[in-house]
């Protein structure tokens, strides 16, 4: 096994201000970011503030930006960098930072709330779902999600324009509106509840310019913008921008 | 725990008040520039050349091959052919070139396209420059308001293109005659616009509007199977959507050059058969 010596730069500070601070730490073969976070806390920097659980990639909870790249630190090989690059560990810019490398996500987590769930179909009890595959196929690839907020932390409509965290509930949570959209037996529709019409009016779908970062850094590598927001788009544009649509579905009323 | 760096000035963004303060407007090492850079040079060649050939109204018919982007040909200017795409639509009141005409279809298909929205809102529009870079405006409403809310009409310009797309078929098949009309010959031409007309095809298929229209906007597959299966099958072309968009866009252009150069008199078209 060989080692080596890495420089790191870690911001470390808290809402009242920080900085980057300058490490060198001992780096062995297959490390992956986080052990060399745990390395600093174990050896240089006790109070480094980090939050973690799983280490393999499904809890979703070391999100940071690592060279300026939203990533999951436990996923993050050492071996992707040179041995002579210094690289550079800071938390998600979107969000309220608490310290050092721990930010308050619970904009997500209020964005969640607002999202309604799944309406259950009428006349059926728990144990008598019955679905084919290829209807549920595409809802199971946004069920994916372990919910690291890397796409809501590089998506620019929020990332760069906090004024907008009020209209826009992000790539992940619009995902989840087209989870339930396309999900074959929620009866959202029945209810009076048009998910459609929602993500536009309620969700900021428009806000959307459909610049793929949130898909680039998903660590699930969930096709979000081809497979939930644009399908998402279109069906907006089903329900409130195709007049031909509109018309077809006042003159022949139909089941799809 | 304050060390160095003050709270940041509420500037927005990622200088906003409660995030971490760092001055920096984004901290990547790599190369992030390079595809939007890339893609600008590209669309900005693109559009210099195809803006020259539509108002040239020159060279682009050399029988039996017309341009892409004169077909088809609606105005009574259009150069004379021999059962090509040419009516007389518009009549003799149109004095600039009828390239204009029909070419705000494809223009229109391939500026709301999903994918080249996304290549010129990074490339021209830095919104965003790259992912997690942060982008210049200090105000942002995306697709939500006009005059950008207008890109919801993609799928009407998609409609077009098939229409187009079509045009261009029958243009693909009146390829395999000679300069005389005689039907059975090919030359590299014909092969051109082969290449062409199947990446021009390829592309409009693979459309996020087309993946819609097919089958996506249906809640039961298992109701629909045949729709089903056209939905997968455009699927499969539409994760090649940008490769396509590149790949017609430079077959379009590289057809349009090729009549331009047997209809100035560059070369002659190499005849197989």
């Amino acid at each position: 096994m060989s080692s080596y010596e890495a420089r790191f730069k870690v911001w470390r500070g808290d809402v009242q201000g920080g900085d980057l601070e300058d490490f060198k730490v001992e780096v062995n073969d297959g490390e992956v970011v986080l052990d060399i976070i745990h390395r600093l806390q174990a050896t240089q920097a006790p109070d480094l503030a980090v939050r973690w659980n799983c280490k393999a990639g499904k809890c979703g909870s070391c999100s940071a930006e690592i060279n300026g790249r939203p990533r999951l630190m436990c996923m993050t090989r050492m071996s992707v960098f040179t041995r002579d690059e210094t690289i550079t560990v800071t938390p998600l810019r979107t969000f309220p930072v608490i310290r050092d490398l721990v930010t308050d996500v619970g904009f997500n987590y209020q964005k969640a709330r607002e999202v309604p769930a799944f309406v259950p179909p009428a006349g059926l009890g728990p144990g008598e779902y019955r679905m084919f595959q290829e209807d549920v196929d595409r809802s199971q690839e946004f069920r994916k999600c372990i919910e690291c907020f890397l796409c809501q932390n590089t998506c620019h409509v929020v990332r760069d324009h906090e004024e907008n965290k009020q209209a826009f509930a992000g790539p992940r949570f619009l995902m989840r509106v087209a989870e339930l959209d396309m999900h074959p037996l929620d009866a959202a529709e029945e209810t009076g509840l048009d998910r459609k019409r929602t993500a536009q009016d309620e969700y900021g779908l428009g806000y959307c310019n459909i610049t793929k970062c949130c898909t680039e850094v998903c660590p699930e590598d969930i096709k979000i913008t081809d497979n939930a927001l644009i399908p998402l788009k279109e069906r907006a544009v089903d329900r409130k921008y195709d007049p031909l649509v509109w018309l077809g579905s006042k003159i022949r009323r139909r089941s799809s | 725990m304050a060390t160095g760096t003050e709270p940041q000035q509420n500037s927005g963004g990622v200088r906003s008040r409660t995030r971490a303060a760092i001055a920096a407007p984004h901290l990547r090492t790599d190369r992030w520039w390079l595809a939007p850079a890339v893609t600008a040079a590209g669309l900005f060649a693109f559009v210099v050349y195809s803006t020259w050939r539509a108002f040239a109204n020159a060279h682009y018919y050399a029988a039996p091959y017309v341009s892409p982007f004169y077909s088809p040909c609606l105005a009574q200017n259009c150069a004379t052919m021999h059962a090509g795409p040419n009516a007389d639509l518009f009549g003799s009141w149109w004095a600039i070139s009828p390239a204009i005409i029909i070419l705000i279809f494809p223009l229109g298909f391939r500026l709301t396209c999903y994918y080249y929205r996304k290549a010129y809102y990074r490339s021209f529009w830095a919104s965003p420059p790259a992912c997690a870079v942060a982008e210049p405006h200090r105000t942002y409403t995306g697709e939500s308001r006009f005059p950008l809310i207008l890109q919801n009409i993609h799928r009407y310009f998609f409609y077009a293109a098939l229409l187009v797309a079509g045009v261009l078929s029958y243009d693909t098949v009146l390829a395999f005659r000679d300069q005389h009309y005689r039907w059975g010959h090919m030359g590299l031409g014909t092969l051109v616009f082969l290449v062409n007309i199947v990446l021009i095809w390829a592309y409009t298929l693979s459309c996020h509007s087309c993946r819609h229209i097919v089958g996506g906007k249906l809640k039961h597959f298992s109701k629909h199977p045949v729709r089903y299966q056209a939905w997968q099958f455009v699927g499969k072309l539409n994760a090649r959507h940008m490769q396509l968009a590149w790949a017609s866009l430079l077959s379009v252009a590289f057809a349009d050059f090729y009549v331009y150069l047997v209809a100035s008199g560059v070369f002659d078209d190499p005849r197989f058969f």
